[in-house]
Parts: C-alpha cells; structure tokens; sequence
C-alpha cells in the first residue's frame, strides 16, 4: 500500500467517499460535498463564462473599437471591433439581468423570445435535414433489405402506438402492439448501454479510490 | 415471511455492497478479457489507418471529468493511433472543460517510449485550440473560417504564428474528425453542421448512455464509426493492438454486469413467485 503524497488526490478521495456515504444514507458528511461541488461548479461556470465569453468576446472588442475611435475616428478598424452584434448581444444580457428588479423585470422576456426564436429558426432546417429527411431516406431505401423492412415495420408500428384519436382495437390494436415490442426493445437497448455507462464511472472512481489514492492496485 | 419475500423486500444497500465487491475486486487482477470487435469501431480505425502521414485530424473534446472513465481511454488510444500513424492533430473543446482534458491525454501519450522518441512538437505535429463559447454556432463558424472561430490558442499564441495552422481554414482542410461527446454540444451538432452540412469525415466516442442515440447516423454515412462507452474504448486499444485502461477495465465491467443480471434474474423470479399472495392479500 502507496497512499499518494498528493494533498489534491487526498482531498478528491474523501470527497468522493463523502458523495458514495450517500448509498448507506443521506447524511452531513454527503451535504457538504453535495454543496461543495455545486458551488465549485457554479463558481467555475460563472468563471469561464464571464472570461471567454463577456470580457474576451464584448469588453474586448468594444474595448478596442473605442480605443481606435479615440486615435483615428471612423476607420476600418473601428468598424471591425465595433460590431453591432456584441453591442446588440450586450443589451440582451443586460436586458435579462432586469429579472432582478420585479417592476421592470418583464423586459427580460424580451431576450428570451429572442434566443427562443433564433434557435428555434436555426435548429429547424438542420433537424429537419439530418434528423429528418436523410433518415427517412435511409430507413426507407432500398426497401429490399430486411434490415430496411424491420425499421421500416418497427417506425411505422411505433407511431401507431402514438396514435390515440383511434382506439387501439383490431389491426389498429395488433400494429400498435408490435409497435410496444419495438418501443420495449429499443428502451432495453438503451437500458442496457445506461447500466454499462454506470459501472464505467463506478470503476473509474474505484481505480481512482484504490489506485491514485490508496495505491493498493499499479 | 417467506424466503422470495425477504428478497423482495432486501435493504438495497446488500446490493450496493455486492456491486462494490464486483467493480472493486478485479481491479487487483490483471486479467484480460476477450473484445470482439463491431464494424462501428473498425469503421473509425480503417477510416484513421488509410490517412497518409501528414493528413490533419481534428479532435473535439466535449466532455469533463465526470465522463473520463469512458471517454478518457478512448481519447489517448485514438491520440497514440493518430500519432503513430504520422497525423497532424488539432485539439479543440466546446466544453470549457475540454482542452484540459486534450490535455491530460496528451501528457501520458507523449511520455509513452515510441512516442517519445518522434520527438513532436508543439504548433507542429499537433496543436490545442481551447474553448470558445458558441456550443454548434462555432462549428458553424468553423466550416468557414476556423481563424474566425478560435483567433487564438489555448496559450494565447495567435493562429497566424503556428505553422500547423497555416493553410488550415475550414473543414476542406482537414481530413478526419473525431468528436468525443457525452451530451450538448456534442456528436449530434457535429453530424448536423460539420458532416451534413461542410461534408467533413466524422467519426465520434460517446459515452454509453448517448451512443444508441447516434446509431441512425450509421445507416446514412453521417458517421463512419462510433465508440460506445467503454467497450468502444476497449475494442479500439485491441484494433491498434495497444491494451490499456479500456481493456483492463472490461473484467470489472463484465463480472458487474454479471453480479447485475443475477439481480435482476433474482428479482424477477421473487416477483412472480409472490405475486399469486399479493393479489389475496
């Protein structure tokens, strides 16, 4: 046994004992490393955030572009540091910060709707592309394979499944269980994967617990 | 009581020790399992393997500690794969967490001996490219003008000075992409901007709760391979014929699944077994 000399490994391997007491029951110990971890991640989000987005994205640039009005006036330069998109981007994020004063706060909708409806418009063609009609394509085409007749069946089906202005009674009832079938496989596919990807993060903290901290494995 | 209503009603906490033991003890033994390779990773090390040397990959790390276990392995067997081969290689993230972790996978790959001795440098043979806020608007961005997308690397230094930039503008230029995802922004906005729309070569690791999710890009090309999870990770060291942390970690994966499945056989059997007594009580 080579415990590691490393303050920070130490630290990292009570803490996670600190999150797994939480298995044998909910206690202090499990708060304040469930606390801890929260703040340290809003901590480190407001960090990063504040530095690669606001002061190196908008103070920068508008920095500058006030810097070379000053020194050449309306210049090319200007221009490019001076773009309306980072003074536009930075009355929407002033806007959402009036959510803090009740009577104004309504303002705040404002930028919502904006980032609700260009995402909306920008998601929307790329969805309907890559997500939508290549696929389509290729569950479809070329009809011949088996493979091809199973997605085919088993897309079909499950939107029957979905269907609820008819009741599920008869053929309708007969394809909209087959489509359960499906549903249920797809779902224990999926399960399966989640149990695996569980046990990949178990045996990544054991390897850490045993391995970096306590050096019982090499 | 009976024995099936004992076990149905068992402290979960018995389970949470069995599965403890069965994660825990075969790390102390060195045994390698068996890992059948699936055309989804051979896809991915084909598609690495017939790039001449010298050809420019691209690696996006879109993930944070919290999927390292999974997505870490995967990350330093594609980076040996890449630097063996001879391949220029660009790191980026779309998570702020990400270039830290290129990071820490480029330590333990470039201190490995037959690394080492090709001597790569920095702004040469490979280069990090950082963070930068915009989650798919970057790649976006980057399928005109990665100099407009990321004007600086991740130490400071201006693209126009690193040698392995120049000439690198778009994804015209680049010849394979390699997206390491566990959630948004991720593989998805790679396949719909990067793959769909700039046309560039994807192959994406994912973590294994989202990997069933990019199986339809399979289908239509959109994807030329994926790694799901761990396993993923493991097939890959196999396929490169460089055993490491994926491959160690498959006993404990499959004696954990196995300690699973017994529960879940044993749960199901208790279930049916007292069913008839629940419904007269």
């Amino acid at each position: 046994m080579h415990p590691s000399p490393d303050l920070g490994i130490w630290i990292g391997g009570l803490l996670t004992l600190g999150i797994f007491s939480f298995l044998y029951g909910d206690n202090p110990y499990y708060k304040f490393c469930e606390a801890l971890f929260v703040g340290v991640s809003a901590g480190h989000w407001f960090v990063t955030l504040f530095w690669t987005v606001f002061v190196a994205k908008m103070i920068r640039n508008v920095g500058i572009g006030l810097n070379t009005f000053i020194t050449e006036g309306f210049s090319a330069g200007f221009a490019d540091y001076m773009h309306w998109s980072y003074i536009f981007g930075g009355i929407l994020g002033f806007l959402m910060l009036l959510r803090l004063f009740p009577k104004i706060g309504w303002i705040s909708r404002w930028s919502l709707a904006f980032v609700v409806g260009t995402t909306a418009g920008y998601y929307f063609i790329n969805y309907l592309v890559s997500n939508g009609v290549m696929q389509i394509q290729k569950t479809i085409l070329p009809f011949t394979s088996v493979g091809n007749i199973i997605l085919v069946v088993g897309t079909f089906c499950g939107l029957i499944y979905f269907f609820f202005s008819k009741e599920h009674k008869g053929a309708f009832g007969g394809l909209a269980r087959i489509g359960i079938w499906f549903l249920m496989i797809t779902f224990g596919a999926s399960f399966g994967y989640t149990v695996m990807s569980r046990m990949s993060l178990l045996i990544g903290r054991m390897d850490y617990l045993l391995g970096n901290w306590l050096g019982l494995i090499g | 009581m009976g024995f099936f209503e004992r076990l149905i009603k068992i402290d979960r906490r018995i389970i949470f020790t069995f599965i403890a033991f069965a994660v825990a003890l075969p790390l102390f033994f060195n045994v390698s399992m068996h890992v059948e390779t699936t055309p989804e990773v051979v896809g991915i090390f084909s598609a690495v393997d017939s790039l001449s040397p010298g050809s420019k990959v691209l690696i996006s790390f879109d993930y944070d500690p919290g999927s390292m276990p999974e997505l870490q392995p995967m990350a330093e067997s594609f980076l040996r794969h890449c630097f063996s081969r001879g391949l220029k290689v660009i790191l980026m993230g779309l998570w702020p967490q990400g270039p830290l972790q290129a990071n820490w996978a480029l330590d333990i790959i470039l201190n490995e001996p037959d690394i080492k001795e090709k001597n790569l440098q920095y702004g040469v043979d490979y280069v990090n490219l950082g963070y930068t806020a915009g989650n798919e608007v970057v790649i976006q961005r980057m399928g005109s003008d990665i100099h407009a997308a990321f004007p600086v690397d991740y130490y400071g230094t201006s693209l126009d000075e690193i040698p392995l930039m120049r000439g690198v503008r778009n994804f015209d230029n680049i010849d394979f992409v390699y997206n390491l995802s566990a959630g948004y922004p991720g593989t998805m906005e790679w396949v719909q901007f990067a793959a769909d729309r700039f046309h560039a070569v994807l192959g994406a690791g994912n973590t294994a709760v989202q990997a069933p999710l990019m199986y339809p890009y399979l289908g239509k090309k959109q994807l030329v391979g994926i790694l799901g999870g761990m396993k993923g990770a493991a097939e890959y060291e196999v396929l490169s014929k460089r055993p490491a942390r994926g491959v160690r970690y498959m006993f404990s994966q499959g004696i954990s699944h196995a300690v699973v499945i017994f529960f879940v056989i044993l749960g199901n059997v208790a279930y049916f077994a007292t069913r008839k007594k629940r419904k007269e009580s």
